[in-house]
């Protein structure tokens, strides 16, 4: 009976979890603070108060009241309106190199799940390899190699990182999927093996690529920030969070910690709510 | 009853909470099971079975709960009492049996030190428990205990397994012992032994046992009483013999007409089916549970809930018209037809399919196993070819031989039409892979689950009839019609239909490609019965207006003589007998062939001197030398042969017209062994 009910759950309609996500509160906290820095990100200039370089020589350091809601840094620009704008880069960023890494990852992932064998063999010890090292120093490796900082070298350094990681759980759930006769009855009718890797098998794996995605771009914004902060992430002088805790964070200690902490509360903000939806996807999908 | 009873469920209802929403499972069920006796409970899958055995252990899943009614263990009221108290309970006096032993037997630990765990709760010392669970372990047959008692559970056979669950269960000595399907995953004759065990360990414990099987033929060989559960409610009951000779419930009726029983064959009869599906979880019934499936509904029955009614001395039924449930109309009409061909004739038709000298190997930890060992069969137009043998015999590999999913070795020839074959799929060209599909066991999984049902046909007609997709579409339609799936479930996903209708889809799309043969590899195995009926007619009318040729997978012994027109038995890789169904069940039998019929209950409760195979079936990667069943022959002791079964393998010949057998041992000397 057990058995029974855990397949009977199983079961359920794609649409039924959907009802059942929308009511999970998690996952409500999650979407809401995320549609608002995504909000950011494309409105940032409606939202924002004044120009992100706008300068108030009369009101620098100053900290947060009804003029300044988060006060201004030590160049008399608003903290809360390059926060908003700020969102931009590092949403953006994180998205394309999750983007690049989920996709890589589960291609790969997908091929050596069904053709398994050989070529399973060595790209999985390759991928093992790459995800050994850590991705701030082959970021910081390539960036001093480059010689520059650019955005795009840092959504394609972090879509390599990422790339391993998806490809194996990819990877694992294909290995389950290739067993079931679905597979043999598409082989019964001609298919092509990209037909059967990519409209027979990939949807059916598609709830493990979604949480996985989630769980990566929660990262993603971890190392986009973590990389501006060390000022190997993006082109100088960019409003990103990361750089503006870069720029003032010496100043906590007289006092001024503004400048700093609401920069700070924004990563984590993104961080934490991408990690509440990824935790209501596991629990909804069951993965 | 003068005894107080082991168990007594008096107004049980029990409900799951599924989404927030109770729904109720069991309705007001009252049965007692008297010291000593065995109680059977029957019915279809989500019927209440395994809750009602759930909730007499007090054991049921987190979302469900007793909403009213009492459980009595000996006298005493069991639904109230606390979980300490439950716990002692199932150490000292109640156990149960599972259905699947590799999942109920913790993997990590021993086998010996996992019986000799209940020992010991029970106060024994480790030393004094090890030595009980040997004991056990004999007293449950297993040979060899002491070599057994260190060994894992993958380590074991699915028989062994079940035998040990067993023997843990008996290891505190229980009063009352559930068994919940327990031999369910078992080979026929594997079955066979656990349930002779069964019933010698209970004629020798006086143990009460409360059976759960969806397998009437069990329920009846094992069984004093007999209670059937419909929708979570109890709609008969009786002693066995009686309610099985003498069903007075409509349901009792139709499941019991549902079965291939031994005899009828697709050439003369009609299996008759229960129409309708059974409802949904947690539907309310203003009348009788079973209205709106029953042919002798009137509007009273759907008005108010029908009382058990006395039929004769403690059988039962809960019925208005329990008097004309007896000659309960079919709902399938009985087209005699009259047979195509003298069934035991010898002739075979047009020759469709001929596969001669077919091997396969396989890679097993660096070892070649050969699994297949030179099969050659053949098949004719319009016929069903039936492949039974126990698991692991090479059924399915055969299946897939044959369709190309992986190659033979060297030397196999596969020919369909008098054209040889290639031996692999993608080297075959669209026509031969149309001209033999197959449908699989488990159609939640032969069906892609993101896939619509029209998706699902109409893709493959587009693939295998190169038709424009628009064209497949009208045929997907067509042919999902023609399965009588309703044109409101063509766009919707498999996991929305029941098990039967998934089934359809899957005849549908293995139809698609206008198939000469169609694989079905158990294809009901996995349906209820009334279900299972509905498809094996289905085949039949597509078999009979297509001219289509099955190659018949299943265990189901009944089944398989039912839709069969010859009949191969595998065992180990390699053909035993081969012949009409006529001949192939009527005998002279192969001395396996013997074993295997003998090992399969019959619900008509008569009795079968049963034909013991001994020991297990012999790892294809060392088989025994001379013939490969001879070290489990139930005939080779005193044929006079026994040297020749040893030293060299037979040979397939013909022993009578169109009947042909492995085996030494001469064909008139088997007839009169078997007589």
């Amino acid at each position: 009976m057990n058995d029974e009910k855990a397949k009977l759950a199983k079961q359920t309609v794609f649409s039924e979890r959907l009802a059942v996500l929308r009511k999970n509160k998690a996952f409500i906290v999650g979407t809401s603070i995320l549609v608002f820095w995504v909000l950011s990100a494309i409105f940032g200039k409606l939202i924002a108060r004044y120009d992100q370089d706008f300068m108030d020589y009369d009101a620098i350091n100053s900290p947060p009241s009804l003029k300044y809601w988060f006060g201004t840094d030590s160049n008399g620009r608003d903290v809360f309106s390059r926060v908003v704008i700020g969102s931009r880069v590092i949403i953006v960023i994180s998205f394309l190199a999750t983007l690049l890494g989920a996709f890589v990852g589960a291609s790969l992932g997908l091929i050596a799940g069904y053709l398994k064998g050989k070529f399973d063999m060595v790209l999985m010890r390759i991928l093992e390899a790459i995800s050994a090292i850590p991705v701030i120093i082959i970021a910081l490796l390539a960036v001093a190699a480059i010689g520059r900082s650019s955005s795009i070298i840092t959504i394609l350094i972090i879509g390599f990182i990422f790339t391993p990681n998806v490809a194996r759980t990819v990877r694992a759930a294909v290995l389950g999927e290739s067993e079931l006769e679905y597979v043999a009855a598409a082989r019964l009718r001609t298919e092509k093996t990209a037909h059967i890797l990519f409209r027979e098998v990939l949807p059916n794996v598609l709830p493990t690529l979604i949480v996985e995605f989630t769980v990566r771009l929660g990262y993603a914004i971890f190392a986009v920030a973590t990389l501006s902060f060390l000022g190997a992430g993006l082109e100088a002088g960019s409003p990103d969070w990361g750089t503006q805790v870069a720029d003032t964070w010496s100043l906590i200690f007289t006092n001024i910690w503004w400048p700093t902490l609401f920069p700070s509360l924004a990563i984590a903000s993104v961080a934490v709510s991408i990690n509440l939806i990824s935790d209501a996807l596991l629990e909804v999908f069951e993965l | 009853m003068s005894a107080t009873p082991t168990l007594e469920l008096r107004n049980l209802e029990v409900a799951y909470t599924v989404r927030g929403i109770d729904r109720q499972v069991l309705r007001d069920v009252s049965f007692s099971i008297a010291p000593g006796e065995a109680y059977g409970l029957v019915g279809e899958s989500g019927c209440g079975k395994s809750t009602a055995a759930f909730a007499a252990m007090r054991y049921l899943p987190r979302n469900g709960k007793i909403t009213k009614g009492s459980i009595f263990f000996e006298g005493d009221d069991i639904v109230s009492i606390s979980e300490a108290e439950v716990s002692r309970l199932r150490r000292s006096a109640i156990s149960m049996v599972y259905q699947n032993p590799s999942t109920a037997l913790n993997p990590t630990i021993r086998v010996g030190k996992q019986i000799a765990e209940v020992f010991e709760l029970n106060g024994m010392s480790s030393d004094e428990a090890m030595t009980k669970a040997q004991e056990a372990l004999t007293t449950v047959q297993i040979a060899d205990p002491s070599r057994v008692m260190r060994r894992y559970v993958h380590q074991l056979s699915g028989g062994m397994a079940q035998r040990v669950v067993i023997a843990m269960a008996l290891a505190s000595n229980p009063r009352l012992l559930v068994m919940d399907e327990p031999t369910t995953g078992l080979d026929a004759t594997v079955e066979a032994e656990v349930l002779d065990l069964v019933r010698e360990l209970r004629r020798d414990t006086g143990t009460s046992v409360l059976f759960i099987s969806h397998n009437l033929g069990v329920i009846r060989h094992m069984c004093d009483r007999v209670g059937v559960l419909y929708a979570g409610a109890l709609v008969e009951e009786g002693a066995t013999a009686e309610l099985f000779d003498n069903p007075s419930h409509p349901y009792t009726v139709g499941l019991l007409r549902c079965i291939p029983r031994g005899g009828l064959h697709k050439s003369t009869d009609r299996l008759d089916t229960i129409p309708g599906t059974p409802p949904a979880l947690g539907t309310d019934f203003s009348g009788c549970v079973f209205a709106d499936r029953c042919a002798l509904v009137d509007d009273k029955c759907r008005s108010q809930q029908p009382q058990m009614v006395t039929i004769a001395g403690s059988h039962v039924a809960r019925c208005f018209h329990s008097d004309g449930a007896k000659n309960l109309p079919r709902s399938v009409e009985n087209i005699s037809f009259a047979p195509q061909h003298d069934a035991g004739a010898s002739n075979f038709g047009e020759t469709l399919l001929d596969v001669s000298h077919l091997s396969k190997v396989f890679n097993q930890d660096g070892h070649k196993v050969r699994v297949i060992n030179d099969v050659s069969l053949r098949l004719g137009v319009g016929e069903t070819l039936g492949l039974v043998g126990e698991s692991g015999s090479g059924k399915t590999t055969i299946a897939k031989l044959v369709l190309g999913l992986t190659p033979p070795e060297e030397g196999g020839v596969i020919s369909l039409d008098g054209k040889g074959l290639a031996q692999t799929l993608n080297r075959r060209d669209v026509q031969d892979v149309g001209a033999m599909q197959i449908v699989f066991q488990n159609p939640d999984q032969a069906l892609n689950r993101r896939h619509s049902v029209t998706r699902i046909v109409a893709r493959a007609v587009e693939r295998l009839r190169r038709f424009s997709l628009r064209n497949a579409i009208e045929r997907a339609h067509e042919l999902l019609s023609g399965m009588r799936v309703e044109s409101t479930l063509h766009s919707v996903r498999p996991v929305q239909l029941s098990g039967g209708l998934k089934q359809r889809v899957a005849i549908a799309r293995a139809f698609a490609g206008a198939p000469q043969i169609v694989v079905c590899d158990e294809p009901t195995s996995a349906l209820d019965v009334s279900v299972q009926a509905a498809i094996l007619n289905l085949l039949v009318d597509l078999q009979k207006q297509d001219k289509t040729s099955f190659i018949f997978i299943s265990h189901d012994l009944g089944v398989v003589r039912y839709i069969s027109d010859r009949i191969a038995v595998l065992y180990l890789g390699r053909v035993v007998e081969f012949g009409t169904s006529q001949r192939v069940f009527s005998g002279p039998f192969h001395p396996y062939t013997e074993a295997l019929l003998s090992s399969v209950p019959k619900i008509d409760g008569s009795i079968r001197k049963r034909i013991p195979l001994t020991g297990v079936v012999p790892s294809p990667s060392n088989p025994p030398s001379g013939c490969v069943l001879n070290p489990r022959c139930p005939r080779k002791q005193g044929s006079g042969y026994e040297s020749l079964c040893e030293s060299e393998e037979p040979n397939l010949t013909e022993v009578e017209p169109g009947h042909f057998m492995r085996c030494h041992i001469p064909v008139e000397k088997l007839k009169q062994l078997q007589n």
